[in-house]
């Protein structure tokens, strides 16, 4: 086995390619196509930020730390990743208990934790640790959980949701307990209490808004009646929903948006660049990059079907819809469908913290589907 | 255990397959919302959209157009645009503006009236517009501005063009002025024809004719960001600059008048009689019409309004006054008209006149009588008593047909803003303003042209014109036209209404004794008579303060503002008539001696031109 690297030198060229590639871990679909993605985001944010290099080589510099941290990732055996998981949940809840006692401010919000060499956010964390704790805690019975497993894990899920919640950050706390939610749906939870959650859920909502802040009510109202208020908060649906139709089938071309060109688009490298690329790219643009999204989130779900064990399948399933759900609360708060919760665009909003978190999290599934054990025929 | 943990295994991967099977749909479900809704958005409310995108990177900017010039009959500039360089704040942008205007008095010079001026400005302006602080920056002061100008925001010095009025004092009255657009002005103009502009015309020819001076907006459409700034022009309709007007106004004749009224307030209106063109319009005093363009201060302003010689009135066409004597010869007219008295028939004048079974005595300023008078010697010896008799035998009904027809009473309609209509009693009118009959003692002093009896300068002007046109009346302008850009003339229109169908015989005879006022023996502007054309006049005097009766006149005694107003109207020359004049010398005392000199030096210039010569003889 410790000869393998040597063998695979004197191969033939492709075989050699695919040796090196099966040698890192790597998952060849996943990886172009994540790479053709952060291609292409960096495009955009050229146009988006009105050719700010500077800017560009930010992103650059946070792309080439994410691939980096995915291809680590992939070289983690799952079952150390599986054994790692309660450990990394308990010291994930400790961090935000220290958030919201110690935590940094920015934006009116507690998220930052400053160890002093890194300043971080623990909540980004939980985007990976929930489902990796939710499936390590199913994966050690039998499937369907029992009912008391299955609050024993809604608990699990709802207490660093609520944590994240508090400090306040909506966007996150979504992502995260969506992954916890999925990491159930696919431990194949009965319909029955799907639908009863489901129910409850609509039933919370009053409750909901009753310990909302103040702006995240203002959002879910400025979101129902955006024209309302067009100079304060409506303003952000109000001109992406402009740049989005004004795009219309072909787009107006790269670096020709003008919405986003004569800054009135806000936040347009950021949350609302979803916005940039359907005016300048039209709806051809948008479609090609969704099946680009779609490609690479059913890459995911078929990693998660070859799984070998439940673990596997259960970290790979949610990882891949949690991508998806990035994707559509983004998409769907960018065209006014949903407000507006502060969810970038996966590897291509400009921003750290998410997209590392992501990247790693595709470093999980290139390590499910690339550690493999031969079965005993 | 293997053999069931396979079978959990299978069953396992089987309920997990199932639910990624699931996950997938409904990925692929909720993509489809998203597309539906892109569709939504950039397929079928795609023009809505586009056409949002434009309303928000295209804005429409006003051009506004360059204001027409004004000039005279001979191409002297009276009114034009200079450009200007003014200090203006943005209050929006320049945080504290008094902190900022501190600031930049230590740069450059900025008094008490430029701090009342802005704050004034700026509750008339919204946040956002520029507004002077500073007007008329020399260039020195332009240069200081832009070596600070790191330490401002919101702070710019803006090139301009300002209306400037070159004869300042001597044209003030006729072209009025422009000012920035008030509040009730606002209510009335075409709001998205001035934008850009701030001035509009207040008074004189500068508000008469405002929509031709103004022009046409023009506009264009700039690419702007978020933040406003324009980026580039997209598309430019150019403005439609205001028409350049010429005047019928002579400049020399003007200044001529001006300095001829020397120490008097006054007014003088001359005319051009074959076209009705207002040759001279002078009301003394003036004031300088450039203070008003950037907003005159309230001090100066207040120093204006308050002083007793009242220089805002505009005298030749506001200035009411009784016509006195001057109105003897259209009287005179009426006689021989109505055929109540022939020319040469002669009257006894004992110095006084009265009413049958009255004590009053209507004096005649000749305290002892002109003897025996005929018509022709009621004119140039300017006898009252005569008039007396005459206007009663006339009586008022009569008297107020007959002047009517030479507009007195009633507004020249001359196109200025702003006229006076003069007032020219009757029994009518007596019974509606003052619910009282019409006393026959009440004719004799219309007689005079004093009692009711009211004119303006220009009405006088005007009358004397149709009197020297024998009855062809014109209505007296002051525009001969616009100045089209090959340098012709697109002509004012020429109104005139022939009213006067009078035997010729009569005009001769009154033409002949208003001759006989300057160049007979005892005409009382006999000073005036002059050897290079003949002059027709008749002086007046209009009492300012009513002597009582057997008060002995005493000039010296009086002050001056009460002393009598001095009056006279003449037109040349008499053969070809060409110019009719009215002058009134405010508190002048005698027509004839202080009067006509000043229609002399006007009638002088405009008919024998530059250098008068010897051909001229004072008298």
């Amino acid at each position: 086995m410790r000869a393998k690297p040597h063998l695979s030198l004197h191969e033939s060229q492709p075989a050699q390619a695919s040796g090196l590639l099966a040698w890192l871990h790597i998952d060849l679909p996943l990886l172009s196509s994540l790479l053709l993605l952060a291609g292409i985001g960096l495009a955009i944010l050229y146009s988006a930020s009105d050719k700010e290099m500077v800017l560009l080589q930010r992103q650059l510099l946070r792309l080439g730390f994410g691939f980096m941290a995915m291809l680590a990732l992939a070289q983690i055996h799952p079952d150390n990743i599986r054994r790692w998981s309660p450990w990394l949940y308990g010291i994930g809840i400790l961090m935000l208990f220290a958030v919201i006692l110690f935590g940094e401010s920015g934006k009116g919000a507690q998220r930052w934790l400053d160890l002093g060499i890194i300043r971080f956010q623990p909540s980004e964390m939980f985007k990976l640790i929930l489902p990796m704790l939710i499936a390590w805690f199913l994966a050690e019975h039998r499937l369907p959980p029992t009912p008391s497993r299955m609050v024993a894990a809604g608990l699990f899920t709802l207490i660093p949701v609520l944590l994240i919640a508090k400090q306040p950050d909506l966007g996150t706390a979504l992502l995260v307990g969506t992954g916890g939610a999925f990491a159930l749906f696919l431990a194949g939870i009965s319909w029955r209490l799907i639908s009863a959650t489901g129910l409850g859920m609509a039933a919370l909502g009053p409750v909901a808004w009753y310990f909302m802040h103040e702006y995240q009510r203002q959002r879910v109202l400025t979101f129902l009646t955006p024209e309302s208020d067009p100079l304060g908060t409506g303003y952000h649906i109000i001109q992406s929903k402009i740049a989005i139709g004004s795009g219309g089938i072909s787009g107006k071309g790269w670096l020709n948006g003008t919405q986003s060109h004569l800054e009135f688009l806000p936040e347009r490298h950021t949350d609302f660049i979803f916005a940039v690329i359907s005016e300048e790219f039209g709806l051809v643009g948008i479609m090609a990059l969704l099946s680009l999204y779609l490609f690479i989130i059913m890459r995911g779900l078929y990693i998660a079907t070859q799984a070998q064990d439940t673990f596997g399948r259960i970290l790979a399933g949610s990882l891949s819809l949690v991508f998806f759900v990035y994707l559509f609360v983004n998409a769907g708060m960018v065209t006014g469908l949903l407000p507006v919760v502060g969810v970038p665009l996966p590897l291509i909003s400009y921003g750290g913290t998410s997209l590392v978190t992501i990247l790693a999290s595709f470093g999980m599934l290139m390590s499910i589907h690339t550690h493999k054990k031969l079965l005993p025929t | 255990m293997p053999q069931s943990s396979i079978k959990d295994y299978l069953h396992e991967s089987q309920l997990f397959l199932g639910r990624v099977i699931v996950s997938g749909m409904l990925v692929i479900l909720l993509l489809g919302i998203l597309i539906g809704r892109l569709f939504y958005l950039q397929v079928e409310n795609h023009d809505h959209f586009t056409t949002l995108s434009q309303d928000n990177r295209v804005k429409l900017e006003p051009l506004p157009p360059t204001r027409g010039l004004i000039f005279d009959r001979h191409g002297t500039i009276l009114a034009q645009n200079l450009p200007a360089y003014s200090l203006e704040i943005i209050p929006e942008k320049a945080g504290d503006p008094d902190a900022v205007i501190r600031q930049l008095g230590e740069i450059i010079d900025i008094d008490e009236e430029d701090i009342i001026r802005f704050r004034r400005l700026r509750k008339q302006y919204r946040r956002f517009d520029s507004i002077p602080i500073r007007v008329r920056l020399k260039d020195e002061e332009v240069a200081r501005i832009a070596v600070n100008r790191h330490r401002f925001s919101g702070v710019d010095v803006e090139a301009t063009l300002l209306r400037d009025y070159p004869q300042a004092m001597h044209t003030a009255h006729l072209l009025g002025y422009v000012g920035r657009i008030d509040e009730r002005e606002l209510q009335i103009i075409d709001t998205s024809n001035y934008s850009g502009t701030s001035f509009i015309g207040k008074n004189g020819v500068e508000k008469s004719y405002e929509s031709l001076l103004h022009g046409k907006v023009g506009l264009q459409q700039v690419e702007v960001n978020a933040k406003g700034r324009v980026l580039r022009v997209l598309e430019s309709h150019p403005p439609q600059p205001g028409s350049n007007l010429r005047l019928f106004l002579d400049m020399a004749l003007q200044s001529i008048a001006l300095e001829a009224l020397g120490e008097y307030n006054g007014a003088v209106a001359a005319i051009d009689i074959q076209t009705g063109g207002v040759l001279t319009l002078v009301s003394k005093p003036g004031f300088d019409p450039n203070l008003f363009v950037e907003g005159i201060s309230a001090k100066a302003y207040e120093a204006l309004e308050k002083s007793l010689d009242n220089p805002l009135f505009n005298r030749a066409i506001r200035g009411q006054y009784p016509p006195g004597s001057t109105v003897k010869p259209f009287i005179g007219l009426a006689g021989l008209e109505y055929d109540v008295v022939g020319y040469h028939q002669e009257t006894y004048c004992p110095g006084y006149y009265q009413l049958p079974g009255k004590e009053h005595k209507y004096r005649d300023w000749k305290k002892w009588g002109h003897g025996e008078v005929s018509m022709e010697r009621a004119i140039v010896e300017s006898c009252d008593v005569y008039y007396y008799g005459l206007a009663r035998t006339l009586g008022i009904d009569r008297l107020h047909e007959f002047l009517s027809g030479f507009g007195f009473g009633q507004p020249t309609k001359v196109d200025l803003d702003g006229e006076m209509a003069g007032l020219m009693p009757s029994r009518h009118w007596k019974q509606r303003k003052r619910r009282e009959p019409w006393y026959p003692g009440e004719t004799l002093i219309v007689g005079i042209g004093q009692g009711y009896f009211l004119a303006t300068p220009l009405q006088l002007a005007s009358a004397t014109a149709t009197l020297a046109n024998q009855g062809r009346h014109i209505r007296p302008r002051v525009v001969a036209g616009i100045e089209q850009a090959d340098g012709s003339l697109q002509e004012s229109p020429m109104i005139v209404d022939e009213l006067h169908q009078f035997d010729p015989e009569h005009w001769n005879q009154i033409i002949n004794a208003m001759a006989l006022v300057v160049e007979g023996p005892r005409g009382t502007a006999r000073s005036i008579r002059s050897n290079a054309y003949r002059i027709a006049g008749k002086t007046g005097t209009a009492q300012v303060f009513s002597v009582k009766q057997d008060e002995e006149y005493d000039e010296e005694t009086i002050a001056k503002r009460k002393r009598d107003h001095a009056l006279f109207i003449a037109f040349a020359p008499v053969e070809n008539p060409r110019i009719a004049i009215a002058v009134v010398v405010e508190n002048g005392g005698h027509g004839g001696s202080v009067a006509a000199p000043i229609a002399k030096k006007v009638m002088d210039r405009y008919l024998l031109g530059e250098n008068p010569g010897t051909t001229s003889d004072a008298g």
